[in-house]
């Protein structure tokens, strides 16, 4: 029962919605309707942005009330969140993922390692950014993005 | 009498279709709510099922027709069920097939089914789930019918209008021990037929906890739909059956008005939504067991079941089946 008086004392934690960000959604996002299953991948990351998307589907950020919903299967997916600069090893592992999904797909790039290979740029195991392996539809900045960031790239997708 | 009866048909199975991904979409916003998230809104499956419809339709390579016929099977036999068992009305014109027996060899073909697409897909995963979801239906049918047995043999007979009916008129059959014992039983079955928390997680995203999602991996668009739809009735008319059975009150019986109708289908909206909602808030509470676990969890609501039937047999208050 101390779970329950626990609930009841912090009450909501989700942090009231920003205004909608004003993207123009691409083309394939419009056929959604406000709803997105995403699949993450990570091609080579450090994991820093896979803590930041996990912050921002966490109750605080909340993703997922605007329709947006981590899924277990590409099959499932919608869009694609790519993370980290893509190895070697896994440029065909991606490749493949993404052709696994149904049309319409979208493919976001997110941390500045996935949009231009970042701190690891010419290292020797890296193939290049995602932009160069898959087509990318979204790029979301930083080292690691604000979850904030995350958050708006999905709205763009989900239009909410 | 027949109208009423032919409408009374339509009402369940078009509540059920209309309104199992509201009482998923339901169910996520009172979890959302208990976590401190703002929650997607009731109306969320509703516009994912949308969108999947309009996706393009992929067959994974290898497959065959199991893969195939599945997502139409599992969402046909669930509308046969909830189009049998007696939700709003108890006096239709099928409620005389509305075996217990038929009712659960009808749901196992679902579950069946989609065990045979999950091993057609030949993916490590599929197999793992198909032999996982086999184990627990193995051990949770029996259970099934054994509670629904312990509430046929006061009403006499194992049909479920008969057996919902006697009930509402003798309420005192509910609180003996065999109703009491079988209720809690049903409720053990019920949590791992529809894949809820004790047993499977609905929202896993873990490969090797996986029970009914490993089963579905392969499914995109059109298929994927029909199937989320599907897993999404069967828990819609579970729960109504578990609230048919031991809350039997405001469902409609022979020689009853357009009225009551309409009352009865508020009744069972309302009696689903408040199970859902106990459900998910108990989600919160408790942990996922260990898959070695599951099947004591199951043995220990089948005991339960088996008492309520020798306590019905031996406790009955005559009027038996013997």
């Amino acid at each position: 029962m101390s779970l329950l008086r626990k609930i009841r004392g912090t009450g909501r934690v989700a942090e009231p919605a920003p205004p909608r960000p004003k993207d123009e959604p691409p083309a394939a996002a419009r056929e959604l309707g406000g709803s997105a299953q995403v699949r993450c991948i990570d091609a080579g990351s450090c994991n820093g942005c896979e803590i930041e998307i996990g912050n921002a589907f966490g109750p605080v950020y909340d993703a997922e009330r605007y329709g947006a919903r981590l899924v277990a299967s590409p099959r499932h997916a919608d869009v694609a969140l790519v993370t980290g600069p893509v190895t070697r090893n896994m440029a065909e592992p991606l490749r493949r993922t993404v052709a696994a999904m149904p049309e319409p797909r979208l493919v976001i790039a997110v941390g500045d390692c996935a949009r231009d290979c970042g701190e690891f740029a010419g290292a020797y195991g890296v193939q290049g950014a995602v932009g160069d392996i898959v087509d990318v539809d979204l790029e979301v900045r930083g080292c690691p993005p604000r979850p904030e960031d995350i958050v708006a790239a999905l709205r763009t997708v989900t239009g909410r | 009498m027949s109208a009423l009866g032919y409408a009374a048909i339509a009402a369940q199975a078009g509540a059920v279709v209309v309104g199992a991904p509201l009482l998923t979409g339901w169910m996520r916003q009172v979890r959302a709510r208990l976590e401190g998230r703002a929650g997607a809104g009731t109306a969320q499956p509703w516009r994912d099922l949308r969108k999947l419809l309009r996706k393009e339709p992929i067959t994974a390579a290898g497959t065959g027709p199991a893969f195939r016929v599945a997502p139409a099977l599992l969402v046909a036999s669930t509308l046969v069920v909830a189009a049998l068992i007696p939700l709003v009305s108890t006096a239709t014109p099928i409620s005389g097939h509305a075996d217990a027996i038929l009712v659960v060899g009808l749901l196992a073909l679902g579950t069946v089914t989609l065990a045979l697409a999950g091993l057609d897909t030949g993916t490590a995963f599929g197999g793992m789930g198909s032999s996982r979801e086999m184990t627990i239906s193995a051990l949770v049918e029996p259970t099934i019918l054994l509670a629904v047995f312990a509430l046929s043999i006061p009403a006499g007979s194992t049909n479920l209008a008969a057996i919902i009916s006697g009930a509402a008129e003798d309420p005192a059959r509910l609180a003996s021990p065999a109703g009491l014992l079988a209720t809690a039983a049903l409720a053990v079955a019920v949590l791992a037929e529809t894949g809820r928390i004790p047993v499977d997680n609905p929202s896993t995203h873990l490969e090797l906890t996986m029970v009914h999602e490993a089963m579905v991996l392969e499914y995109a668009g059109p298929d994927l739909a029909l199937v989320e739809l599907g897993a999404q009735m069967r828990l819609t008319v579970l729960l109504g059956l578990q609230a048919s059975l031991f809350v039997p009150w405001g469902i409609a019986t022979a020689g009853d008005s357009w009225g009551s109708l309409l009352l009865a289908l508020a009744v069972l909206a309302v009696k689903v939504a408040a199970l859902g909602a106990l459900l998910a808030a108990a989600e919160v509470f408790w942990a996922k067991l260990r898959l070695f676990r599951v099947p004591e969890l199951l043995a220990g609501s089948f005991l339960l079941a088996l008492l309520a039937v020798t306590a019905s047999y031996f406790l009955g208050t005559g009027g038996g089946i013997l």
